[in-house]
């Protein structure tokens, strides 16, 4: 695959200093990970050379096992090989009985309304499985960079809902990885690309994957990625595709009964041969029998294509409304990239093609282009690159909403905001003397309650009891860089702050990931308090490096020469205290000394925000000369 | 960070109905760089918090300030103007509004004629300028005037949305 280059001129990076951060592309059926060696990004492969790690990871009595070797047990060990977990993310009980044909395992409930999958060796979360694909992606980079990672980003589908991005955070916490940023899998394509070409303009990313697509829309100007609008479908990929073969099959074949878990599997991927044969060859010859179900015959690229005309359809619609969604016109498009593998299918570019009215790029390898961008920021963002100009800008892909009287759902952030946004909505009482109150925060763009998305149930409790209808309950809806929702309360008439508790309506209570660390603290070796010190003296070593640069940088154009004194001192107070072996205390030093250090930031960033302004009045009065 | 700025002081404009879009959006990109969360992804939690208030502090006021409506309002809002959640308006005015919630209906009935649907935006759009023209001149005579003016151009937004939901749906979207 092509290779991205960054030249950093000028720049002498002292390799003792430079932090090992990596680019997770969590895909459905493959994962990846890439990290910035010598200004280049990459892939990392494993000891035996592979880049792509099958997203499969399967459950025996002695031992849990990731990739290829999981991959090739799929159809044998069906009910115990979790395939495509990323379809699971996020997602409820209900959710998966629909996929019911389509995934074979068993499953049932709990605490959190995530749903379980009964295996050999217990009943597992798709948030436990991802984090076991991402520890052994994470492990394969310590190896490679020789040490722990500093950080990752790790790619979500620009579609994803906050119940599915919190699964995938709460995957990364479970494999015990920092994560700097949740990125956009269009955008991280983009940024790969976008350094690439090394243009301005608009670029379309149309990213079908394994079990998600993505339409992104995005403007570069100024090192600026700039999320114009994104759309798309978190249930549409290359898997459907396989899934229409499939059922072509069953039919051809006069099979009547419902299909056993390992005749579905097998089917499946025997489906999936085909449908890569077919990009390369006009027709495949098919001669499929296992367990009753038989079939000899030939499947043509007409027929293939008419399978599957419906799902690439309803790919353009989705495009056609991001288009829409961004205020532009066709033709303000300079570039169209396909990323994700099944972007291969001839008809699927045939379509773009058509719909856009030029030629799309894939020149970068569609299955690595979403890690390397990921690993492009990453490096950015673990502070190896601190002159660099690139930044993300993205936006909400769904609009967030509360549930209101009748069933119905009512906006407060429209999809397309850009993030880090806050929306803040008044409610009130209709009881007298009534203290607490229910809500119901959706996710989705239709009018009922009941064709959105239940991201959590919030009880604000401790409202005064007033007359009905007097309280004014302000809730403020705050959406982070990551698209991630935190919902505050306050009563305003009397500013008291409300409690809030969080029900999650797919996800993980606080309880339950508690757990899980524990429990795998105690298979972990080592024990827990010497991780715990280590990532305590991780934490404030990073916050002193951070407070030192800052006043090599500022400190003398900002603060008074006592103040600096009493910086310094607290910061080498901190670095005798890290010295020792009390976690606790270093935690609580870390705390101590970013709070005393937070004046110093509030100025840093209001002289940061002026020289920003007056850098551009001077370029305007240069104009006039 | 001064949050006691306004939006327009934020991006130094001048605060004016009429904004430069071209200039406001290459200083909305100068000031992401320097505050957006992703420059401290290295830094303490409270740089991170401030980051997070700024950069959505500086969201909010770019698009207050790129949309007509959410502008006009704001700066009413500067001149001390809460709007009112029920207003009165002029009758005939309403019985214009009723008249074209009407022809909107028909559109939807009928055929779903594409061609009426757009002459009909075409048509609203015309009308929203020219209100936003009145209103650009009433800012500098009446504030009263002018808040009664946004409220004719909530109006007319509302049906420009019910008008857009329709197009989706007669295309299908």
């Amino acid at each position: 695959m092509a290779l991205l280059q960054i030249t950093e001129p000028g720049q002498a990076v002292d390799p003792h200093q430079r932090k090992r951060a990596a680019g997770i592309d969590l895909g459905t059926t493959n994962s990846l990970i890439a990290s910035v060696r010598a200004g280049v990004a990459e892939t990392l492969a494993d000891e035996q050379g592979r880049h792509m790690l099958p997203s499969v990871v399967r459950y025996t009595s002695s031992g849990i096992i990731v990739g290829d070797e999981a991959l090739t047990e799929a159809v044998n060990d069906s009910m115990n090989t979790i395939v495509s977990v990323k379809r699971l993310m996020g997602r409820g009980i209900k959710d998966v009985a629909t996929l019911g044909d389509q995934l074979p395992y068993r499953f049932s409930a709990s605490e959190g309304g995530m749903p379980r999958i009964e295996t050999v060796s217990g009943n597992v979360t798709p948030v436990e499985v991802s984090a076991e694909i991402l520890r052994t992606l994470v492990d394969r980079a310590s190896a490679t960079l020789a040490g722990d990672l500093d950080g990752v980003v790790i790619t979500v589908p620009a579609y994803f809902d906050d119940a599915q991005r919190q699964a995938t955070k709460d995957a990364a916490q479970l494999a015990g990885v920092n994560v700097l940023r949740l990125l956009n899998e269009p955008t991280a394509a983009a940024i790969a690309y976008g350094l690439d070409s090394g243009s301005e303009g608009v670029i379309a990313v149309y990213d079908l994957g394994g079990g998600t697509f993505d339409i992104s829309l995005l403007r570069l100007r100024k090192g600026v990625f700039e999320v114009l609008a994104t759309g798309g479908d978190s249930a549409l990929g290359g898997d459907d595709f396989d899934r229409a073969i499939a059922a072509w099959i069953v039919e051809q074949s006069g099979y009547v009964k419902p299909l056993a878990s390992e005749q579905l599997r097998g089917l499946l991927m025997a489906s999936r041969s085909i449908k890569e044969s077919l990009t390369d060859n006009a027709k495949v010859d098919i001669d499929f029998d296992r367990d009753g179900v038989q079939f000899k015959g030939i499947l043509d690229r007409t027929t293939f294509d008419d399978l599957v005309a419906p799902l690439v359809d309803a790919s353009i619609k989705a495009c056609l409304r991001a288009v829409r969604d961004a205020g532009i016109e066709l033709g303000e498009i300079h570039n169209v990239v396909l990323v994700g593998g099944s972007t291969r299918v001839p008809q699927v570019i045939a379509k773009v093609a058509e719909y856009f009215g030029k030629t799309p790029l894939n020149n970068m390898d569609p299955d690595k282009v979403v890690a390397v961008g990921a690993a492009v920021q990453a490096n950015v963002l673990v502070g190896n690159k601190p002159d660099d100009e690139m930044l993300l800008l993205d936006v909400l892909p769904l609009s967030l909403g509360l549930e209101t009287v009748g069933g119905l759902a009512e906006k407060v952030i429209s999809r397309n905001t850009a993030i880090p946004a806050v929306r803040a909505q008044e409610f009130t009482t209709y009881k007298d003397g009534q203290t607490a109150m229910l809500i119901h925060v959706l996710q989705g763009e239709r009018e009922l309650v009941t064709d959105c998305r239940s991201l959590a149930r919030f009880e604000l409790t401790g409202i005064p009891p007033m007359v009905a209808g007097a309280a004014k309950i302000e809730v403020m809806f705050n959406v982070d860089a990551d698209g991630l929702l935190s919902v505050s309360a306050r009563e305003t008439s009397t500013g008291t702050q409300a409690g809030v508790e969080v029900k999650p309506s797919y996800g993980l209570t606080d309880n339950e990931i508690t757990s899980m660390l524990q429990a795998s603290f105690e298979h972990a070796t080592g024990d827990a308090n010497q991780r715990s010190l280590m990532e305590a003296r991780v934490e404030s070593g990073r916050v002193i490096e951070a407070l030192g640069n800052a006043l090599a940088e500022d400190g003398a154009a900002l603060l008074t020469e006592s103040d600096i004194q009493a910086l310094q001192q607290a910061i080498e107070e901190l670095g005798r205290v890290s010295e020792g072996e009390d976690h606790l205390a270093i935690s609580e030093g870390t705390e101590l000394l970013g709070r005393a250090s937070e004046e110093f930031a509030s100025l840093r960033m209001d002289a940061a925000v002026r020289k920003a302004l007056a850098g551009r009045n001077i370029a305007e009065v240069d104009k006039e000369f | 960070m001064d949050f006691n700025k306004n939006y327009f002081e934020i991006f130094g404009l001048p605060v004016d109905y009429a904004v430069d879009q071209e200039l406001l959006g290459d200083r909305f990109l100068d000031l992401q760089k320097q505050v957006h969360p992703d420059r401290f992804a290295a830094g303490t939690d409270q740089e991170k918090r401030l980051a997070v208030q700024w950069a959505t502090l500086v969201n909010t006021a770019n698009e207050t300030l790129r949309t007509s409506l959410p502008r006009a309002i704001y700066i009413l809002g500067l001149r001390g103007v809460e709007l009112e959640h029920n207003p009165t308006l002029p009758a005939a005015f309403l019985m214009d509004q009723i008249e074209l919630r009407e022809q909107l209906e028909s559109i939807e009935e009928g055929e779903g004629n594409l061609e009426e649907l757009d002459s009909f935006r075409q048509k609203m759009r015309q009308a929203i300028n020219e209100l936003q023209a009145k209103f650009q001149e009433a800012l500098d005579e009446d504030t009263d005037k002018a808040e009664r003016l946004v409220y004719e151009l909530q109006f007319l937004s509302k049906l420009m949305v019910s008008a857009n939901r329709l197009e989706e749906k007669l295309l299908d979207y």
